[in-house]
């Protein structure tokens, strides 16, 4: 417990795991990234060591990062004319499925972000896992370390399409019976593929392409410079939260 | 020659009143024994967290009353931590013992909805009536700060949205509230809203011994959960089980007393654990729970009433300027406008902020790109971990036992399905 308190999680996990983690400790969050063959392995000895002990497994989930950092406004050039008054981009909710958006060049799009907690020794890591291939995003499953992760994964394969290799039951968990597609996929309209109505004629409920909602959204999606500033600040008054 | 029993299946739900909501739980039969549990969710799956990525951040926070829709404020509190994390800034004092008094008001009204419906399950039908008396009391506090009784949408990046009431709104005299019985409802009511919670601390232990005069001793209501779905400690830790479901398994954790935010480390409260892991542990967990929020609610009012203050931050990319400032700024005026339409930008970066809800740790995992927009928001609701063990937690047990499972767990479908 005295060597615990001497080294940080950050240190002890290079000192155990070298350069399988790639370790970044921002706003005191201990974040881990490795790649999907040590999963496993990594997960089970954090798991068991005494070291470490990260007996749950808090929260999983999956994110897209197709079209991060993109933005629907300039506001960083003005021409004579001013600021573009327009906006452009494929943000969110934007298009719908036949103009989705488009996106060749985006190695790594998917990743698989696990939240571990420790009880014993009071900690956090988060692990991240980008998948290598964006047509096949493939990760192993955790269901076998910690079980109750069956549903986070049966989640991020939902929503995401993230293949988690090894699970045993991989169904859909929250989309409708039947539901096509990964709806919480960067290029997937907000405002979904279908609709359902009832139809008086068959006396049943019936699927329709969308048509009663076109694509909305009321603000663009802007970066600004002086969020840069903030975030710098941010960074220096590192230490006023604890996790 | 002997006579072959099949197997059969069964659903449960989604209309049952028992299944809590949404859940249609299909179960595979042996008789009446459980062989397999089957939940399936997402009923109520409405895109939350899709949904505000299409928005700027302040827009989003309503829709975090509407995932665990009785205990609303907490659901909040992790969202807008997450967002204060990343733009490193922190509420005023004033604001974070507000927080913390209506978190834990929150967890009264949890609990008190939770009891109120399990023992409605599982056959004792008054204490959901005695429940609800309480609930009204609380939700009348909701109304004087935030204007609704359930969905608030008070808490804000930066502090609370404005500052106590002065005066609780009293009742006024009908036909069927008049003369003494009038006087008796307005009583709590003459003073401002902390006097009203004052009068209210006060009162409402001797309202827990009512219910657990109900209940505790209760014979049936000790056959239908002693015993019954017990959970080893591994076991809860295994399935990333949090908040009751594992102090009820005799593991000391509380995210307000382990990892403290807002003003809990100032508090002077203690966390009841339990010792077999059944549904009768669990429920005395939480009973007890209520009188340690009761605590915990009586010292911030302590505190509320002495210091004035404000109770949101003076950053005007954050927080808007006050109306009669707007009328005469210029700047003022443009800042309002930002904010309203554009917002504001939170650094890029990303977080994970978690709170003890009553249910258990409702977590909001935040990642930023630096826009106006949140890049992804994943939002961690207890609800979902729990259920998802209860194939492995009833095997074996019989169909009525799942009805005080289905109870115990405290679901709701808001989150779940989020």
């Amino acid at each position: 417990m005295t060597d615990m308190q001497k080294t940080s999680l950050a240190e002890r996990l290079a000192a155990r795991f070298g350069d399988t983690l790639k370790i970044s400790v921002v706003r005191n969050e201990t974040v881990a990234e490795l790649a999907a063959a040590d999963l496993l392995a990594v997960a089970t000895a954090l798991r068991d060591e005494p070291g470490f002990r990260f007996s749950e497994l808090v929260d999983l989930c999956g994110v897209d990062y197709f079209g991060y950092g993109q933005t629907e406004w300039d506001t960083s050039d003005v021409s004579w004319t001013g600021f573009s008054r327009g906006v452009e981009g494929e943000a969110v909710g934007r298009f719908d499925w036949a103009d989705r958006p488009h996106d060749v060049n985006h190695p790594h799009r998917f990743a698989s972000v696990m939240q571990l907690l420790s009880i014993e020794h009071n900690q956090r890591l988060r692990l991240r896992v980008f998948c290598a291939d964006d047509s096949l995003p493939l990760v192993p499953s955790l269901t076998a370390v910690w079980p109750g992760v069956n549903w986070f994964e049966r989640e991020a394969f939902d929503l995401y399409g993230i293949i988690y290799d090894g699970h045993p039951d991989l169904r859909r968990i929250l989309t409708d019976y039947g539901f096509v597609g990964h709806p919480f996929r960067k290029d997937f309209p907000l405002i979904g593929n279908v609709e359902v109505r009832y139809d008086a004629e068959q006396k049943r409920v019936v699927y329709e392409p969308v048509t009663s909602v076109v694509p909305r959204v009321g603000v663009p999606r802007v970066i600004r410079d002086d969020a840069d500033l903030m975030q710098a600040k941010a960074e220096a008054a590192d230490d006023w939260r604890r996790n | 020659m002997a006579q072959e029993i099949r197997n059969y299946t069964m659903n449960f739900g989604p209309q049952h009143p028992a299944a809590h909501g949404v859940l249609r739980l299909v179960l595979e039969m042996d008789g009446e024994t459980i062989v397999r549990a089957d939940p399936h969710i997402g009923l109520l799956h409405r895109g939350t967290e899709k949904l505000a990525e299409s928005k700027p951040f302040n827009q989003s926070i309503g829709y975090m009353d509407r995932l665990d829709y009785v205990s609303m404020m907490c659901n909040e509190h992790a969202y807008v931590r997450a967002i204060e994390n990343l733009l490193g800034i922190e509420a005023p004092e004033r604001a974070q013992y507000i927080r913390t008094m209506f978190d834990e008001i929150t967890r009264i009204l949890n609990h008190l909805m939770w009891v109120g419906s399990n023992a409605l399950d599982l056959g004792a039908m008054a204490v959901f009536l005695y429940a609800f008396r309480e609930r009204e009391e609380l939700m009348d506090v909701y109304e004087a700060v935030s204007g609704a009784r359930m969905h608030a949408t008070y808490y804000r990046p930066g502090g609370v949205y404005r500052d106590l009431p002065d005066h609780m709104s009293q009742y006024r005299e009908s036909p069927w509230h008049k003369g003494k019985d009038l006087k008796r409802l307005n009583s709590w009511r003459e003073g401002s809203m902390l006097d009203y919670l004052d009068a209210f601390t006060d009162d409402f232990p001797k309202k827990v011994d009512e219910y657990e005069e109900l209940l505790t001793g209760n014979r049936i209501w000790k056959q239908r959960t002693v015993g019954i779905g017990v959970i080893s400690p591994e076991q809860a830790q295994a399935w990333g089980m949090t908040g009751a479901m594992l102090r009820g398994s005799g593991v000391a954790w509380d995210l307000r007393k382990k990892q403290p935010y807002a003003k809990y480390a100032e508090m002077d409260f203690d966390i009841p654990v339990g010792v077999q892991g059944d549904c009768y542990d669990r429920y005395l967990v939480r009973v007890e729970e209520m009188r340690q929020s009761n605590r915990i609610i009586k010292q911030c009012v302590k505190w509320l009433k002495a210091n004035p203050g404000p109770v949101m931050v003076e950053n005007f990319k954050v927080a808007p300027p006050r109306r009669e400032v707007m009328k005469e700024d210029m700047e003022a005026m443009i800042h309002h406008f930002k904010l309203f339409s554009e917002g504001y930008g939170v650094p890029a970066g990303e977080t994970y902020a978690a709170v003890e809800a009553p249910k258990g740790e409702f977590g909001c995992y935040l990642v930023s790109d630096g826009a106006n927009k949140p890049f992804r928001v994943h939002l961690r609701a207890p609800g979902f971990a729990h259920l998802s063990s209860i194939d492995a937690i009833v095997r074996g047990h019989l169909l009525a036992d799942v009805v005080a499972m289905i109870g115990t767990y405290d679901l709701v479908f808001g989150e779940v399905d989020r």
